[in-house]
């Protein structure tokens, strides 16, 4: 500072007044204000999802289908249950608009009550899955030597049992319900997820900002919550994206074995697998749940790409 | 070089594959116009007489004393032959016994001279009377599951539960080498039929030092017209024609060979597609989905025939609401069983009442004939509702508790399940819940009455209707009611011990008419049928009274 | 190096015996027996099975019984398919899931991480949107209507490809399109979203501006670190092709291991059913130990005596 105001005078060579020159001093405290708004890390992410019209697209689609889920069955007279055996596998018309099936049941009906119990089970288990898996992955990734060891061995043992047997068991002890198929999934669904964290983990802990951040004096926790998961985002939002689907078909192998929801309640994936051995003959009984599979699909990724760029720090403009 | 003959190799596939497509096509249109065309099919014989069939399952052994099922039974059928052979109509001819005495309970067969096993050895009356008591021995290891089979000839029950250790005393005894005596517990009627079953079958005398030699083609020595060449689990079996078998000139195909698939919908594919020549029951499947399809389509290549099993519901009589007879009758006549046949199981089924099955024999005719199942009731939805009503007030109840239907994880199951659900609710105002189980739960839920309703279906051992009547008696571990009756049993035990086969025949009638009139303990669905697709080229294929498949005198016709 | 593979060894045999001592007790939980049927065994005859079988003593006896015989390398003889042995029968019908399974893997590596490279490379352009589009239909169709759909359009309407069968090389074709749909679609977008972030990170930028090679610095950073996320799902993604193509293989008809083991636990063939279990559960160690090993040798940063506490 002094060394500037000494400059100064010298500058009067070039006709000018010491007079014209005035200090205006930099605040030391002045200089702390945030000019710019604050934001949270989360607001920002949000703005910058908004500005994504692509992700928007996927969100409005995916809110769409669910709001189906919900009112679709009500907007048709028919219900999903009842059979009307003069009116099997008739294709779509004014009066079914999605046909109907073996039994003569509305179709329409059928696929978004489908959708229904497809979107909360695989929804509930790819979010247990990404918590329990997160949280597990984070903890074999960031401590590593023998922690990690045991972990991970755990997990591998967990991964490796027949998970057949695990699932008649439970449908055996429990009653066969929707909980017990979620809980099913997620009994072994969580590894792969932890698993990925875990490898991200590995690899970003060694990072300058990392080393910085412990230099500091930063806990743990901070270090994991604040610095590495958010990091990790990028994976662990594919794989997220990619655990609803997951869940879909693991409940239709499950509904294909005879393990899965049980009728008259159907899930997309049980009526893409009932369908399955006459899909040439009446499409419909096909099509229209493996449209709506697809469709959702489709906005889940897009949208969870549209996230994974607003939720990943590097990426700020 | 490669990629070019590759190339050339797919544009021939091509080619070849469309010309076989357009073939199938032409016959599936030339079949439904005019259905008088398949009997025009060439009278030549095919230069390759190789048979493609697929079996749904992996035969779970090719020992004929360990064989229960029908994918099993029907590759035994082309490896093995018994005394006895059933021909295209159901009569019993000579098969490795060219004729026979009866005496009472006393049989005499006088084996064939030619019989030889497919190494080269004579097939003698020692070969069955060690494979019989082979099968009976208390210590053959694993145990034969279906050594009750045999319980028909003396002391074999005894010697097989060790009440009895000295196996000279059961009733079967090579005289020579050409001669063998049989004698029995009981006259049973039945009895010469029972000797083209499979358990019957001799087997080599080699077998005894060797627990594994019916899993491997080098130890496997048959006496049929077909010997096994090839067994990969779950890839593929092949037999191929044996020229020691003693009528090997009036077999016609060179080799069997069998695909292991289990998936219905993939054997039909592959059979339109023209590389099976023989598609579904009773070593596959055809799916629901496309028979009505394929009835307008290939009429000619598709085969119903029906056979000798009933589809049913099992009630468990001991807890409510189904311990009153009443309510039992009012669900067994509020469905539609024709509709259900029409619309949902597809294959022509016969709507059932009684439990035993049309093509059981009875005393002259069929058994179904001479007692026609229209005594037991019919539907009537509003005599149904009555009884509902008379049932819940005999059980002081208001109104029906929940009731839930189990059945096991079955696409045809689910679908009658659902179908027959739904005509309880608008009949009778029920509300019934379905529930599939896996196979061994489900099992284990029925044999421990843990269900309300569950699903049955039984398939005849023997041509008579012993085979089903016996079945509910309160000793059989088959019965899982909880159906207990006195006179029901005294009924089975005196047609068991009887010697006249007219008196046999009115004791079992009686007892099926507790068993359904009286007391309705099983829903009775439908008849069963046998559906298969077989190609037009292919003759003489054979499925007997009970839906085995037999293959060994099949044709196969220039195309 | 030595001390590091004897140790992961170790710890594989102790999670061998842990996952042996867990499925035997599942599978003694659920009901049922293997010779259970609709035709009810004479309970005489079922006893006699129970005892040759050792199923009649209690379940700890059993499984102190199994224990001694796979000590021996005795895995024991299939109570459903008789006369079988267990190890015959895996050995018998893996090599055909091992098959399908690596071609797959390869199909899946080479097409999905090209996929996901190009559309890292041509980020936000015509590419990166045809590529992303693709691998969305392959994770959005599920397997089983994408090889449904194959069969019907490939093989029975155009006859290009046998329906069913394992044998030639054409019978690759279709089941491995159909069971490399999903796994190409991961990849390519796990490969997609790390490039990304490996391009966009400093030390990419100091080598161009250092002008190094682009071709030199693609290969050689931003590759080599891109690809650790797909390392660390190729351990699971091999178990998960390998061991879990049951429903492929079941449509295109190929007698692989997945059928058999399926069949196994509704048979309750428990002999068999522990039989595949451990053969599962060592390939899947295998991958997974493999892919620890890989994982250091790509990623500099790893390093094998990494013990640093948090």
């Amino acid at each position: 500072m002094s060394v500037k105001n000494e400059l100064i005078p010298q500058a009067s060579a070039a006709n000018l007044t010491p007079e014209d020159f005035r200090q205006i001093g930099v605040d030391e405290k002045q200089s702390e204000v945030i000019q710019r708004e604050s934001l949270s890390a989360w607001r920002d992410s949000w703005e910058r999802l908004r500005s994504n019209k692509l992700a928007m697209a996927g969100l409005i689609v995916m809110a769409l289908v669910v709001i189906m889920a919900f009112i679709g069955p009500m907007i048709s007279k028919f219900d999903y249950q009842t059979n009307d055996l003069m009116n099997t596998n008739k294709p779509p018309n004014s009066v079914h608009w999605f046909g109907t099936d073996d039994l003569g049941r509305d179709m329409f009906v059928r696929t978004w009550m489908g959708a229904r119990i497809s979107l909360v089970v695989g929804l509930a288990a790819a979010l247990i899955d990404v918590m329990i898996g997160v949280i597990y992955g984070g903890i074999m990734g960031y401590f590593g030597g023998r922690v990690d060891e045991i972990m991970n061995k755990f997990a591998e043992i967990l991964y490796s049992i027949p998970y057949l047997l695990v699932t008649i068991l439970l449908l055996v002890v429990f009653e066969p319900s929707l909980g017990t198929i979620i809980l099913a999934l997620t009994i072994t669904g969580w590894i792969n997820m932890s698993w990925i964290v875990r490898g991200e983990i590995m690899q970003l802990k060694n990072r300058e900002y990392v080393l910085a951040s412990r230099s500091m004096g930063a806990g743990s926790g901070r270090l994991l919550f604040r610095h590495l998961l958010p990091n990790a985002m990028g994976p662990i939002i594919v794989t997220l994206t990619l655990s609803v689907p997951n869940a879909i078909f693991s409940e239709a192998f499950l509904s294909y074995l005879g393990l899965g929801v049980q009728e008259p309640v159907a899930s997309l994936g049980s009526m893409i697998s009932s369908s399955l051995s006459g899909w040439m003959l009446y499409p419909w009984r096909m099509l229209f749940p493996a449209l709506l599979i697809s469709l959702t699909m489709l906005a889940f990724n897009i949208f969870g790409d549209g996230l994974r760029d607003a939720l990943d720090p590097k990426l700020k403009k | 070089m490669n990629r070019k003959k590759l190339l050339v190799l797919v544009t021939l596939l091509l080619a070849l594959s469309t010309v076989l497509a357009a073939c199938g096509q032409n016959n599936g249109n030339a079949g439904s116009t005019n259905q008088g065309n398949a009997g025009t099919q060439s009278d030549k014989l095919a230069a390759d007489q190789t048979f493609h069939i697929n079996l749904a399952s992996e035969p779970p052994t090719l020992d004929p004393a360990q064989s229960q099922d029908n994918v099993s039974s029907a590759v035994l059928r082309t490896l093995f032959e018994g005394l006895t052979l059933k021909d295209k109509d159901g009569n019993i001819v000579p098969g490795v016994a060219e004729k026979w005495e009866q005496k009472g309970k006393e049989y005499t067969f006088h084996l064939r001279s030619d019989a030889k096993w497919s190494n080269g050895d004579p097939v003698t009356a020692k070969d069955f009377e060690f494979a019989w008591k082979r099968v009976l021995d208390p210590a053959t290891v694993p145990a034969p599951p279906y050594a009750y089979q045999l319980y028909y000839i003396k002391n074999a029950q005894a010697y097989n539960e060790k009440k009895i250790t000295d196996a000279s005393q059961v009733g079967v005894k090579a005289v020579d080498d050409k001669t063998l005596k049989v004698t029995l517990e009981n006259e049973t009627p039945y009895f010469l039929g029972l000797t083209s079953f499979t358990t019957y079958y001799p087997v080599h005398q080699s077998v005894k030092n060797n627990p594994k030699w019916a899993a491997d083609p080098s130890t496997l020595i048959s006496n049929g017209p077909f010997k096994l060449t090839t067994w990969t689990t779950g890839q593929a079996l092949e037999v191929e024609k044996s020229d020691k078998y003693w009528d090997a000139k009036n077999i016609t195909l060179n080799k069997i060979t069998a695909s292991i698939v289990d998936q219905a919908a993939t054997e039909v594919s592959s059979y339109k597609s023209g590389q099976l020549d023989l598609a579904g029951q009773p070593i596959g499947e055809i799916p629901t989905d496309q028979i009505a399809s394929l009835k307008s389509e290939v009429p000619n290549e598709l085969t119903i025939k029906g056979i000798a099993s009933t589809y049913y519901y099992l009630f468990n009589t001991t807890t409510k609401p189904f311990d009153n007879v009443k309510i039992r009758q009012a669900f067994t006549k509020a469905i539609n069983r024709q509709a259900l046949i029409d619309n949902v199981t597809l294959a022509n089924q016969l709507p059932a009442f009684g439990l035993v099955p049309p093509g059981i024999k009875g005393v002259d005719k069929a058994y179904r004939e001479e007692n026609p199942d229209t005594v037991y009731g019919k539907e009537d939805a509003n005599e149904a509702k009555t009884l509902l009503t008379e049932g819940l007030k005999e059980s002081g109840l208001t109104k029906l508790p929940k009731i839930t239907l189990i059945y096991n994880t079955n696409d045809n199951h689910k679908k009658l399940a659902l179908a027959i659900v739904d005509m309880w609710k608008q009949t009778l105002g029920a509300e019934v819940t379905v529930q599939n189980q896996e196979w061994g739960v489900f099992l284990q839920n029925r044999r421990n009455l843990n269900y309300q309703v569950a699903r049955a279906g039984f398939g005849a051992d023997y041509d008579d209707p012993m085979t089903f009547i016996d079945m509910f008696t309160s000793t059989s571990g088959n019965n899982d009611t909880g159906f207990k009756n006195a006179e029901y049993d005294k009924l089975v035990k005196e047609a068991y011990s009887s010697n006249d086969n007219k008196a046999r025949n009115a004791a079992m009638k009686k007892a099926e008419d507790i068993l359904i009139k009286d007391n309705q303990v099983i829903l009775p669905i439908y008849y069963y049928t046998n559906i298969q697709l077989v190609k037009p080229y292919v003759k003489d294929v054979i499925v007997d009274y009970a839906g085995q498949l037999d293959i060994t005198r099949v044709k196969l016709m220039e195309h | 190096m030595v001390r590091y593979i004897t140790s992961k060894f170790l710890y594989m045999l102790v999670s061998l015996l842990i996952l042996i001592t867990a499925t035997f007790f599942l599978m003694k939980a659920i009901p049922g027996n293997p010779f259970m049927s609709e035709k009810q065994v004479p309970p005489q005859i079922r006893e006699r099975l129970m005892e040759q079988y050792g199923l009649d003593k209690p379940v700890i006896v059993q499984y102190g019984q199994y224990l001694k015989n796979i000590a021996q390398g005795d895995f024991g003889i299939s109570m459903k398919m008789q006369n079988k042995e267990v190890t015959g029968l895996i050995t018998d019908t893996f090599g055909a899931s091992l098959k399908l399974g690596l071609v797959a893997i390869v199909v899946s590596l080479v097409v999905g991480v090209l996929l996901g490279l190009l559309a890292a490379l041509y980020h936000r352009r015509l590419i990166d949107n045809v590529a992303m589009v693709l691998a969305v239909l392959g994770i959005a169709v599920p397997s089983f209507v994408v090889a449904s759909m194959l069969q019907f359009v490939f093989a029975q309407k155009a006859g290009i490809f046998n329906v069913m069968g394992f044998n030639g090389p054409l019978d690759y074709v279709l089941p491995v399109a159909a069971l490399a749909a999903q796994p190409i679609a991961f990849i390519a977008r796990l490969t997609r979203s790390s490039m990304l972030e490996v391009l966009h990170a400093d030390y990419i930028k100091t080598a161009r501006a250092k002008g190094l090679n682009w071709m030199t610095i693609l290969f050689r950073h931003v590759v080599r670190n891109g690809i650790l996320p797909v390392i660390t799902y190729l351990g699971p993604m091999t178990a998960n092709i390998i061991t879990g193509s049951v429903v492929i293989e079941q449509i295109f008809g190929i007698g692989g291991l997945g059928k058999v083991f399926v069949s196994s636990i509704s048979n309750r063939d428990y002999t068999l059913i522990m039989g595949v279990t451990i053969f599962y559960g060592v390939i899947l160690m295998l991958a997974r130990f493999l892919t620890d090993i890989a994982y250091v040798f790509v990623d500099p940063r790893i390093k094998l005596t990494n013990r640093k506490e948090g």
